[in-house]
């Protein structure tokens, strides 16, 4: 066992973890911050994507251990239901989601895209959501989503 | 799916890094990004004593420009090697390689170095590695090696490393600016590993190519350099291109799976061949 001491949407977490432990049951398990999801466990669905230092990451593929001293954004620090971020805004105006189950992999892989990527055309905007996987939407709406929040949020 | 139970030790630095492997009796791993051994571990394929993170290591995050080289360094991302200015001057066609290397979120993890270790037939940056005539800097607690890119990979996610070894670097020599070069890949999904792609370099003088040199992978056991085909097309043009194609569906030796039988491969790999050879000669000067 090893202490890992993590800050995640702005809370300090301490906590004594397993060396094997993933940081998607970490966060799932360990802090009960269920809305990372997990899917396949081997990297190909996205559905388990947070944001480490910055960057977004499969959570299946990192342990906790590793994520010693970072910050992590989870999908629970964007909007609340009450007041949705404008990505999640511009989800449920474009009907971007019906089961929700890849959802808070494709807001947190977006919220990095969206600090860090122009896309500024929709063949840009498909090559990057091309790492999550969704079952039910056929993407045509995630797209118009991501564009929405691409006009609101400006240029880089 | 989840690992099996294993002792995760942080590097500080190199030295400790070399020890940790040279103790272990060749039962660690390293982990850089993650984005492959990651997987194989949680599918318990592998099952190593001690896990090796490097990720804390600081400095071997760069890519270093040197007289005729650049020098990357193993903690060098592809998210680092896909925009860096330096690569895109003078490796044009590694820029565009990696464009085809998985997707955003893998690539904000994934290291070029952690590529060339993992060996997939599938891959990019082994190929290009191959391409690009790199030289491997392996490192072990007792010295050192350089090994050819040529010399490294032996077959599907095999090549020369001992476990005690760590990749320190990759040297990438400089080619002339007057270089010309096509990439030709075809996946099934934009970002997926491949069912085959191609690289192609050249030079051009007086209506003759020179310093020919192909690549290709997806066909084969590892990535694989068309010497024959590189033969046909050298002080030729491109009324050479099916000779050449030729050469190259004869020198594969592409295998059937879920994705693609065998035939099917060896057409591809000539097609995308035919189209790579011809963009190299367009934009060699
Ligand atoms: C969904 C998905 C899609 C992908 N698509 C592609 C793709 O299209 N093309 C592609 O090329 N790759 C693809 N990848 C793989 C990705 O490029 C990996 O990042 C890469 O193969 C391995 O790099 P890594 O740093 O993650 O290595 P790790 O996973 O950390 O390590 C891989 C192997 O190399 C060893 N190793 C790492 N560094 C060293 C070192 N310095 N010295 C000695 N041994 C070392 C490890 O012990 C391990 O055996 C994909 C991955 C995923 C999850
Ligand atoms: S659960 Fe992590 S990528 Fe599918
Ligand atoms: S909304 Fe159901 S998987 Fe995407």
């Amino acid at each position: 066992m090893t202490v890992v001491s993590v800050t995640v949407n702005r809370t300090v977490y301490r906590r004594d973890v397993e060396d094997r432990l993933l940081l998607s049951d970490f966060l799932r398990n360990d802090l009960s911050l269920t809305g990372t999801h997990v899917g396949c466990e081997h990297g190909v669905c996205g559905a388990c994507t947070v944001i480490v230092d910055g960057y977004s990451v499969r959570s299946c593929l990192l342990l906790a251990v590793q994520t010693d001293g970072a910050v992590v954004e989870t999908v629970e620090g964007l909007g609340t239901t009450e007041a949705l971020n404008p990505l999640q805004k511009a989800f449920q105006d474009h009907h971007a989601l019906q089961c929700g189950f890849c959802t808070p992999g494709f807001l947190m892989a977006c919220t990095d895209m969206l600090r860090r990527l122009p896309l500024t055309t929709d063949a840009e905007i498909r090559e990057a959501l091309s790492g999550n996987l969704c079952r039910c939407t056929g993407y045509e709406h995630i797209v118009n989503a991501v564009r929405d929040a691409v006009r609101k949020r400006g240029p880089l | 799916m989840k690992p099996a139970a294993c002792e995760y030790v942080a590097a500080r630095d190199l030295d400790h890094a070399l020890q940790v492997l040279a103790q272990a009796g060749g039962d660690a791993k390293i982990l850089a990004g993650g984005q492959s051994l990651m997987p194989m571990l949680n599918f318990r394929l592998l099952n190593p004593a001690i896990l090796l993170d490097i990720n804390r290591i600081a400095g071997l995050d760069r890519i270093i420009v040197k007289r005729d080289m650049v020098t990357i360094g193993p903690l060098v991302r592809h998210r680092t090697t896909a925009t860096h200015p330096v690569i895109a001057k003078y490796f044009p066609i590694l820029t565009k390689a990696m464009t085809h290397v998985a997707h955003h979120t893998i690539r904000n993890r994934g290291t070029f170095v952690g590529s060339l270790c993992h060996a997939d037939p599938a891959a990019e940056l082994p190929m290009m590695a191959l391409l690009l005539n790199a030289e491997i800097e392996i490192s072990s607690a007792t010295g050192k090696r350089l090994v050819s890119a040529r010399d490294f990979f032996l077959g599907p996610l095999v090549t020369v490393l001992e476990p005690q070894e760590m990749v320190t670097s990759v040297d990438l020599p400089f080619t002339s600016s007057s270089t010309g070069w096509g990439f030709e890949e075809f996946a099934r999904r934009h970002g997926d590993y491949a069912l085959a792609a191609v690289a192609v370099t050249l030079s051009r003088r007086r209506n003759q190519a020179r310093h020919v040199r192909i690549a290709v992978m997806g066909v084969g056991e590892t990535p694989l350099r068309m010497t024959a085909a590189e033969e046909v097309m050298d002080r030729n043009n491109l009324d050479a291109l099916a000779d050449v194609v030729e050469a190259i569906r004869r020198a594969v030796k592409p295998a059937t799976d879920l994705h693609a039988s065998a035939e099917y491969r060896r057409h591809l790999v000539g097609v995308l061949a035919g189209r790579a050879i011809a963009a190299a000669w367009g934009s060699a000067q």
